[in-house]
This record gives C-alpha cells, sequence and structure tokens, in this order.
C-alpha cells in the first residue's frame, strides 16, 4: 500500500472539510495524529479526514474544455436569464 | 499559445496535473526540495540550544519554533511530491549532496544570543524571500507559502524580542548581542543569492512568474527593513558604508562577499559536513520506527482480512 495520504481539515464548525496537503504515514492512525501535527499547530482545525492519496480519482485536466462544456449552453439555469419587471424586487 | 503559456500569461495558477514544460517542472522540483531542505536542515542550528536555553519560557518558545521548521519542511516537500518526484528521492538527493539547502546553516550557533539573531536577521531575511513566493504560479507551492509566511512572523518577532532583552541586559549580556549580529548579518545577506549581473536562470524564473523580484531588489528591501531595527535593538550593523541615500529613498551598503558564499554553497562553509552528518544520522536513527509502524500497520491490514 501507497503511504502517502491527503489531508482535509474542517476549520470550524459549519464550514467543510479543505484540502490542506499531504503526508506520509505508515497507517491511518498514524496519519491522523501527523495530520494533527503537521497541519493544526495552531488551532486550524476542527476536525480531520485523511484519504489515501492513490484512491483519489480526478477529472483530468486536458478534458477540462469537453468535460464541463455541457454547463456552458444551459443559460436558463440562471436567474440573470430571465426577464421580469424592474419594480419587482426578486 | 499552449494552455500553460496562456495561463502565465493570465496570472492564473499551474496545478499539480496541468501539462507544463519539463524545464518548469524541474526548475520549481529543485527550487521548492532547496528550500524544504533548508527548513529541515535549518532545525540544527537553533536545536542546538534547546537544552541550554536560559528560561523555561524561552525553551517552549524555542521548540515551537523548531517544531514550525519541521512542518515547514513537510509542507514543501508535499509540494515537491505533487509534480511527480518522491519523498525518498528528495531525502536521497540531499543526503548525497545532488540538492543543495540555504547557505546560512552552514554557520555555526556559537552563543545563547545566536538564536535570537537568526530570528531576527535570518528568518526576518525569509519573510523577504518567501513573501512574494505566497504568488508563485505553482498553486501547491504559493498555498504552502502561504501558510509558512503566517508562521514565520512569530519566528521574527520572538527573534527581536530575545535579541532586545539582550541589548538591554547586563554589558556582557549586550556585548554578546551585538558579537552575534556582527557574526551573522553578512551571511544573512547573502540568502538572497548571487547578484543579479550573475544569476542565470533568473529571468527564464520570473517569465514563468516562479520569481516576482530579484536578489538585489530583495536584498535592498531587507537592509530597509533592517537597519531602523537594529536602531531599536541598540545594535550596530558591521558595515561601515551603511548610510542613508535621500535620492534613493534606501540604504547604502558595502560590498557582499560572494566568494564565501560560493564556497559555502561548494560545501566548504564551517559546518557543511557537520550539517549533513547530523541529518543522516537521524535519518538512520529513525529508520527502526519507520519499519517499526509499517509492520504494524502490515499486520493489522492481515488481522482484518483474516
Amino acid at each position: 500500500m501507497s503511504d502517502l495520504w491527503e489531508v482535509f481539515v474542517r476549520p470550524k464548525r459549519g464550514l467543510a472539510h479543505v484540502h490542506v496537503g499531504s503526508l506520509h504515514a505508515a497507517d491511518a492512525e498514524l496519519a491522523l495524529h501527523h495530520a494533527r501535527d503537521v497541519y493544526t499547530r495552531r488551532s486550524e482545525g476542527v476536525s480531520i479526514w485523511v484519504v489515501p492519496s492513490v484512491q483519489v480519482t480526478a477529472s483530468s485536466p486536458d478534458e477540462q474544455d469537453s468535460f464541463f462544456d455541457p454547463a456552458a449552453d444551459k443559460v436558463y439555469r440562471h436567474p440573470s436569464f430571465y426577464e421580469v419587471p424592474d419594480e419587482l424586487q426578486i | 499559445m499552449t494552455s500553460f503559456e496562456s495561463a502565465i500569461a493570465e496570472g492564473a495558477r499551474i496545478e499539480p496535473r496541468d501539462a507544463m514544460p519539463e524545464d518548469y517542472r524541474a526548475t520549481l522540483i529543485r527550487q521548492i526540495a532547496q528550500h524544504a531542505h533548508s527548513e529541515i536542515i535549518g532545525m540544527q542550528p537553533e536545536g542546538a540550544w534547546i537544552t541550554r536555553a536560559p528560561s523555561l519560557r524561552r525553551k517552549a518558545i524555542l521548540l515551537a519554533k523548531v517544531q514550525d521548521e519541521a512542518g515547514h519542511g513537510l509542507y514543501l516537500y508535499a509540494a515537491a511530491e505533487t509534480l511527480g518526484v518522491a519523498r525518498s528521492e528528495l531525502y536521497d538527493a540531499l543526503l548525497t549532496g545532488r540538492q543543495k539547502y540555504s547557505s546560512i546553516f552552514n554557520y555555526p550557533t556559537l552563543t545563547w544570543a545566536d538564536v535570537g539573531t537568526i530570528g531576527w536577521l535570518v528568518d526576518g531575511a525569509a519573510i523577504v524571500n518567501q513573501v512574494p513566493l505566497c504568488r508563485c504560479s505553482y498553486g501547491p507551492y504559493a498555498r504552502g507559502m502561504v501558510r509558512i509566511c503566517k508562521e514565520e512572523s512569530f519566528h521574527q518577532r520572538q527573534g527581536f524580542e530575545s535579541l532586545l532583552a539582550l541589548s538591554n541586559g547586563t554589558p556582557g549580556q549586550h556585548a554578546m548581542a551585538q558579537d552575534a549580529v556582527n557574526r551573522w548579518w553578512w551571511p544573512s545577506l547573502m540568502m538572497f543569492g548571487p547578484p543579479d549581473t550573475d544569476s542565470p536562470h533568473s529571468a527564464r524564473s520570473t517569465a514563468w512568474g516562479i520569481k516576482r523580484f530579484s536578489n538585489d531588489t530583495l536584498r535592498q528591501r531587507f537592509v530597509d527593513m533592517v537597519v531602523p531595527q537594529a536602531e531599536v535593538l541598540g545594535l550596530s550593523l558591521p558595515d561601515p558604508d551603511l548610510r542613508f541615500d535621500e535620492g534613493r529613498g534606501s540604504w547604502d551598503f558595502g560590498p557582499v562577499d560572494f566568494t564565501e558564499l560560493r564556497e559555502v554553497v561548494a560545501g566548504n562553509g564551517p559546518c557543511n559536513a557537520e550539517r549533513l552528518a547530523h541529518r543522516r544520522a537521524a535519518e538512520d536513527d529513525g529508520a527502526w520506527v519507520r519499519e517499526a509502524a509499517r509492520v504494524h500497520a502490515a499486520k493489522q491490514v492481515r488481522r482484518g482480512a483474516a
């Protein structure tokens, strides 16, 4: 098993976990302890996730355009697509 | 125009899996690795004083600072690894001398005042060097630098406070502080690298958005920042040519001995051999811990599978 882990930290309650970096550890428990020491020395988090780096499946930057294109031609998904009288406050 | 070129032209960030020129990747690996090695080797000069700190307060502060240096090294190794190089390769390159670390850490810490002086001058110079890197074109490096810069300001302030206490202390303490500043001043100026006229890769790094300001520009910025601080400390800087140029609005300073910088980078500084030997010993002495952790993890997996 690869020993590289990706680390995600929740900065405070009410916010989502955010990727902060990676580290090496022999298992998940050690990864959590190392993550605490490396990434939260100044109370930067209230919760940590560690995920083996090999488990992350990512979209490819080369296919970024074709992958995300379908969203571009659906302007009716945006509120600005709709014309309403000016006096209407919505 | 390639996607890389247009991203650089727009000032957008390059991210790990983006296409990038091989030279850009190699330059970043070299620079980030050298930076990471500097943080790790940089634990040694100050670490040597943890057991000899003059009070529990100073000891706790120094311990936290040296732990931060380890953390900074780890953020940077993680950033380098996103470029496709393995951690073990980086460690190996450091220990075999294929990759360098900052020349400043090859000078000895002779007295307690050296610890405060390193915080003030060396971390001060590091901040001047590092703040522009927070806007570096490579995303993971820039993000790591943001974290590092936040923590470095504690380092510089604790150094200043410690040095101020010595400067305002007994005549003996004041003399010790002045001696440390005298020894660290010129090596601190060397931290900005060779002069612009002798910095062959600078133009390319600037075009790529890795480097934002030239070595000499940053060196001048550091001098302008530190001269008034020395006055507050009540300590002098060992340069008879220091004088304020009204026209430039900057401090003129004497010539830096770049021959010394070249010698130290080439491995002939006072502590080069000692620093690498210490690092190698730490690596060897810790091997059984890493091995035990691996064996334990493998055993847990086997038991889980059974």
